[in-house]
Order: structure tokens, then sequence, then C-alpha cells
């Protein structure tokens, strides 16, 4: 079984995004970009399956500028066996990555793929049901832990009422939540070796998928901010406070 | 005029808090009709509950045995059939709506607007993006049908005491058998549930342990409060997974937050920032989480709490 991993290049989580003044975005110059975390936890899923025997390769696929390739090859110093960059330049909306994660797959033959939930910089969380949609193919969105047994796996999701566990057939689409698993940490020797391994660079219109955007983005504020309170010296200060403000009686 | 579609979310037993969110969200689309769906096995209680949300039309219910649990790749392909006649289709952005209308979407062959939070006309919208970090404001063509989940945190609850007629609907839609629900361990909790609680109080990696988090609960239980916590607080195992607040965990609108031990990086603060009021209290002054609190404490949690409770007593 070949297990496809999603890998989006996204701001680090330890930046503070600033919007531009004028409105037209984020400011993007000078700042540090990684794996978005999601996709790190897919991506060390993946190996974990395939380092027990029950994959044969692990495959990450990329969409974006020429720089993901960067990202790909700290997937490929993780472990992943070989990447796939499909260029564009272009903002790329969820249902279009899903459209060409279909397309790799087909290609491909895949039989598993895990997708981070999210990814930090849109926040859409849109990707992997989409995909599975379009794939016609079961979803386990926000999967806290996986095991893969005879064409099925049985997970748990981590849902606002608790922990459910499903069971779906393979192939299957899974998004990876935050305590799926710990990623490890690159090694030098890793890095030296991810550069031999083979990342191979496409397009959509190689791949028969041209570009749908349904959005229009007219603007991008900066959020309110909460002014600053007070700070109150003991308990009994707090108290009087929180009467006050009759948020306590 | 328009007309809205909202997937209510629920358990499987009752209906959950998102639904007469939406339907204040709803509203604001200037729709002509507002109608609440409701796929669940049984599904008379659930749609009981939806039919006393003001503003809502009609609601409809699909009854098939397949529905007896949420899943959404049994869910999704009724929600196309009913969505044929409707210019909006909605649902909470909690983990029910945002597992089924990605999938939605997808087989209706449009995109999504995910945490919608507030309405600027009938097809421009903002959401947050970055951790709520910046807002954008996008633009649906009108002639595509808008899927949207939610914010529930930007819309207050539609108020009960309606009377919405009910109507049994069928869908022939085939359904797979490739999905299958195993079990669900519901943290079984008597405690107000964490979404809709007008009082949260929450605990961080300080509280140390499992053991040492019960002083949390004992707060909270002395004012009717939910509990909520950290990531920093799941992870170590504290607490389950769907006590978490933020970025990656549930996005809160309490009256009061209280967050004890809790460093207030940004992603935990995307949760709480519609509080009307934050109360901090954390032994580093220097804490992110003053920030953006209305009252601050400094100074040791495990001296702090057992006052407190004690003078709320
Ligand atoms: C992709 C991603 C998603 C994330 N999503 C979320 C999310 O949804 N929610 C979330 O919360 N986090 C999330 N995080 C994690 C987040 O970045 C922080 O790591 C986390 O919120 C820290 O939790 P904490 O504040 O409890 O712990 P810490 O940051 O360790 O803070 C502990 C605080 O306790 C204080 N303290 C220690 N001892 C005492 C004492 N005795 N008395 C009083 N104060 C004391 C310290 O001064 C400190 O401020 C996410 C991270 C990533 C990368």
């Amino acid at each position: 079984m070949k297990i496809l991993v999603g890998v989006k290049r996204v701001v680090d989580y330890n930046v503070r995004v600033r919007v531009k003044p004028d409105g037209s975005g984020v400011a993007l110059d000078g700042v540090k970009m990684s794996i978005n975390p999601f996709d790190e936890i897919a991506l060390e899923e993946a190996l974990r399956i395939r380092e027990r025997g029950q994959a044969t390769e692990v495959i990450a696929v990329a969409i974006g500028p020429e720089e993901v390739q960067t990202q790909l090859r700290s997937a490929l110093a993780m472990g992943a066996d070989r990447a796939i960059l499909v260029k564009c330049d272009a903002a790329v909306e969820p249902r279009d990555v899903a459209r060409t994660l279909l397309a790799v797959i087909g290609q491909e033959g895949i039989g598993l793929a895990i997708l981070g939930k999210q990814a930090i910089d849109d926040d859409a969380g849109q990707t992997g049901q989409m995909l599975a949609a379009l794939w016609d193919r079961p979803q386990v969105s926000f999967a806290s832990k996986i095991d893969i047994k005879d064409g099925v796996a049985v997970a748990m999701r981590e849902v606002d009422s608790g922990i459910e566990t499903i069971e779906v057939d393979l192939p299957a689409v899974i998004t990876s939540d935050l305590r799926l698993n710990e990623p490890r940490y690159i090694k030098l020797p890793d890095i030296m070796k991810a550069k031999k391994k083979p990342l191979a660079i496409t397009d959509m219109a190689t791949l028969g998928v041209s570009l749908a955007p349904q959005f229009k983005v007219l603007k991008t504020d900066a959020p309110p901010q909460r002014a600053r309170g007070i700070m109150v010296k003991d308990v009994p200060e707090l108290v009087a406070e929180l009467k006050k403000r009759g948020v306590l009686s | 005029m328009s007309r809205v579609l909202i997937i209510a979310d629920h358990d499987g037993k009752r209906l959950g808090g998102g639904a007469a969110r939406c339907v204040t969200a709803a509203g604001k689309l200037g729709a002509a009709e507002i109608h609440l769906a409701v796929l669940a096995s049984p599904g008379g209680p659930i749609a009981a509950e939806a039919a006393q949300i003001t503003g809502v039309s009609k609601v409809l219910v699909v009854e098939r045995a397949e529905n007896a649990h949420p899943l959404a790749a049994v869910l999704a392909p009724q929600v196309v059939k009913l969505a044929a006649g409707y210019e909006y289709v909605l649902a909470a952005s909690n983990t029910f709506g945002k597992d089924l209308l990605p999938r939605v979407a997808g087989l209706l062959g449009v995109g999504q607007v995910s945490d919608l939070m507030s309405v600027e006309g009938p097809h421009t919208f903002k959401r947050p993006i970055y951790a709520g970090n910046a807002i954008i404001t996008v633009e649906s063509p009108a002639d595509v049908k808008l899927v949207a989940t939610v914010r529930t945190a930007s819309f207050a609850a539609a108020a009960g005491g309606g009377s919405a007629p009910i109507e049994v609907v069928g869908t022939e839609a085939a359904l797979p058998a490739h999905t299958r629900f195993v079990s669900l361990n519901a943290a079984n909790n008597d405690r107000p549930e964490l979404q809709s609680a007008p009082r949260v109080i929450s605990g961080g990696r300080a509280l140390g342990s499992a053991e040492n988090f019960k002083i949390i609960y004992a707060l909270a239980d002395r004012i009717g409060a939910a509990v909520g916590a950290s990531r920093a607080a799941v992870d170590a195992g504290y607490v389950p997974s769907d006590l978490q607040v933020g970025q990656t965990g549930k996005i809160i609108s309490p009256a009061l937050y209280v967050a004890i031990g809790i460093s207030g990086a940004i992603q935990h603060l995307t949760g709480i920032k519609d509080a009307r009021t934050i109360v901090a209290i954390n032994k580093d002054a220097e804490a992110p989480i003053f920030e953006v609190a209305d009252v601050g404490l400094i100074g040791d949690l495990f001296k702090i709490v057992p006052e407190l409770t004690a003078l709320l007593g």
C-alpha cells in the first residue's frame, strides 16, 4: 500500500503574523516558513504505518511555488520515500487542492491519504473531507489514533463530546489531530540522505487539473484588539472587581 | 428571496448548541426562509428541540436507521439531496459541522467558507485566518450555492419559545457502507457544557497533574462554571481532549473566562477572544495572557485558587 501525505508550506507557528497596513494581506516577507504542524503529524503517522510493515511507500505531495521544495526536503529527511511538487504560484483554494491530490492519487494508485486536519495559515479545515468526497471514499477527520488491519482502519477521532471510534474500509482519507503522535526530530545524516531522494516536479496542467477559484478576497484586516485590563493585588480584590463587573454575584 | 438550510448539530440524542447560533447568522442573510434539517434516528426528540428555536420556518427530519450516529460519509449524500432549492447550506463550526460540510461541498462541487464570523452582504462574509490574527472579507459569486460553517462564538444563540412545523422527509440517497460507527467515549459529565457555558474556568500546564487539576474543578463547581484547559494540559493527560480551548480545540465566548496557569499562546487566545471578561492568574508577570486579560492577578495558583474557592463559598 502506498500512502500519500499532503505537505503545506505555512508561516511557522511561532511567528506572530501582521496584517499589511493597506489591507492587501499579511506580511510574509522574510517570515520563517515551515511544514504545517498537522502535516508533520500526518507524515509521522504514515512513516509509522510503513515501519510496521503495513505500507510500502510514503509519498509527500505539496502544491505551491518552487520554494516549497525546502519543506518537501524536510519531509524526505523525516523519512518520506519520495516527493512530488505540483508547481503553482497562485493561491489555491482547498477544493482545488483536493482536485489536484485526487489526480495524484489516481496516477499513483494510493491506498491511504493522510492530511493535516487544518493548515494553520488559512485555518479552513476542508481539504481532507473534500478529497474524500471527490474520491468517493471514507474519511476520518481529527484522528487521534489509527490502527490498520486487513484493509480496514479503526480510528479514534477527537469530537466535541469525547472520543469517537469509527471503522472505515481502505482506501480512505485520514486527517490528523494534534494528539495522533509526536513527530520525530530530523537528524543530520537524514538531511544528507534526503538530498538523494527523488523529488519530482509537475504542474496542474500535466495532472489535467485547471484551477477554478470561487472566492475573491476583498480585504484583510487586523482583528480588533482587546484593551489591556487592570491588575489586582490579591484574591479579595479580585472577587470585588468581578462582582463590580457583574460577572460574579 | 433566498432560502437557507441549516444542518442541525447533534450527538445522536440531543440537539447541539450550534444550531441556534447558525439561525442567528442565517437571519443576517436576508433570507425568506430558514429551514433546520435534523438527520438522526430517532429524530423526533432532536427535531422537537429544534422546532423551538425562534426564526426557524420549518424543521425537516430525515430519520433513517443509518443516521443513528452522525457519520459524515453517511449524512453528506442526504444533505446534498436536501440542499436542492436552497441558496445557502450552513452548519456550526464544531466537530460535527467541520467534519460534514466540506464533504457536502465536495459532493456539490463547490467551495466552502469556514468559520463565517460576520455577514457583510448576501454574498460577502468575514472569516478569521492565522488563528484569528487576521480577518479576511471574502466574496462568493451570487449564482453558486454558498456552503459555510458558522463560527458559533460570533453569533448569539437565537431564543427559544418558537414552534416551527416539523416535516418528516425521506431522501432516496444511496448510502455508503464503508464507514461504520464503533463507539463514543463521551466525557460523562454533569458539569455545564464548555461551548455554551456563561462561565469557564481553565487550567494549564502549571497544574502539573490530573490530581492537582481537581482544584480547578472545585472552583468551577463553586460558581457553576464549565471547565476548560490548554493544549499542554490535555497533552499531559490532566484532562480529556474535549476540554481543549483554542485554535484546534473549542472556540468559546463565555461572559467570564478564568485562565489559571496558562501562558496565553496565540493558539490558546484564539479560542477566548470573544469572552466578555477574561481573568488571568499566573505567577509570571510577563506572561502574554496578561496582555489580553481584563483582570490579572500575579501569584501562585496553588495558593490563589483554594483561597478564591473558599471566598466564593
Ligand atoms: C498547531 C498548533 C495548534 C495548537 N493549538 C492549541 C489550542 O487549540 N489550544 C491551546 O491551548 N494551545 C494550542 N497549542 C499550543 C500552544 O502553542 C501552547 O503550547 C499551549 O497553549 C501552552 O499551554 P499552557 O499555557 O498551559 O502551558 P505553558 O505555556 O507552559 O504555560 C504555563 C503557565 O503557567 C504559569 N505557571 C507555572 N506555575 C505556576 C503557578 N504555580 N502558579 C501560577 N502560574 C504558574 C507559567 O508562568 C506559564 O505562564 C497549539 C500549538 C500548535 C503548534
